[in-house]
């Protein structure tokens, strides 16, 4: 609940997620839920070029379980890392 | 409870008996809007491209899911992306849609989900064409086992350092 407390309040700010598999994605945080899963608005893929099935998707719902790490904005008090 | 005393309100938390100004928390949201249900409800009957956790694109319209983001889609074709190697200059990039009908996706699989914005989907993909189906796939399977192989020797390496099995290892992750 802890994590998720904290995400909510992250709601509406700009942040990048990056996932398992190496992508990284930065977006806009719309929506979490209890099991941490993140709904992104307005997304830009960070390495484009070696992902380019993403690029007519502006709205992204990433599954919890495949997230390595989540980076919010500097001056919003920094990122939490998870493995 | 004094009948006298209004009862605190949910904002209030902590406060009794009215005495300290209540601090103005976080901006109320609706609570329902962090479910995993409110977050798949918005994209329901929407054109997706689901990406799942061996790396099949699959795109295909949003039926119904659950709580676990189990995924009915239907109209679905799978996309493959290929660099195929030419031999005279840069790689050809072409893509490939293989129209698979309805799927039912069990959610440990799911990557990600992404709406696709239709303005955007009739174009291309930047870099890319499409190619005939044979020939992308031929060259898509060759590419994958060569990355599963080479993907397996890593994962093993990796877990003879660390002294043991890691999460995951084995299993092509994109």
């Amino acid at each position: 609940m802890l994590f998720f407390s904290f995400f909510k309040t992250l709601v509406n700010h700009t942040v990048t997620i990056e996932l398992k598999n190496d992508i990284s994605i930065r977006g806009t945080l719309k929506s979490v839920d209890q099991y941490l899963n993140i709904k992104l608005d307005d997304i830009q893929v960070l390495n484009e070029d070696k992902y380019p099935h993403l690029s007519s998707v502006k709205n992204v719902f990433i599954r919890g379980s495949v997230v390595r790490r989540e980076a919010g904005l500097a001056k919003q008090g920094g990122g939490q890392g998870r493995v | 409870m004094n009948p006298a005393e209004q009862p605190p309100s949910t904002q209030d938390g902590n406060v009794l008996g009215g005495a300290a100004v209540p601090q103005p928390g976080p901006p109320q949201l609706p609570p329902q809007m962090f479910t995993t249900a409110a977050q798949l409800l918005d994209l329901t009957d929407k054109k997706l491209m689901l990406v799942l956790r061996d790396g099949r694109k699959l795109l295909g319209v949003l039926r119904t899911w659950d709580q676990f983001a189990n995924l009915v889609l239907t109209e679905t074709k799978e996309r493959y992306y290929v660099e195929a190697p030419s031999p005279a200059g840069p790689p050809r990039k072409l893509f490939c849609d293989i129209p698979r009908g309805t799927f039912l996706v069990r959610g440990e699989n799911v990557l990600l989900l992404g709406e696709i914005d239709l303005d955007r989907d009739d174009e291309d993909p930047p870099g890319y064409v499409e190619g005939p189906v044979e020939e992308v796939f031929e060259i898509q399977k060759r590419q994958e086992s060569e990355r599963k192989q080479s993907d397996k020797t890593k994962a093993r390496k990796a877990g003879d350092f660390w002294g043991g099995e890691l999460e995951g290892s084995g299993e092509v992750l994109f």
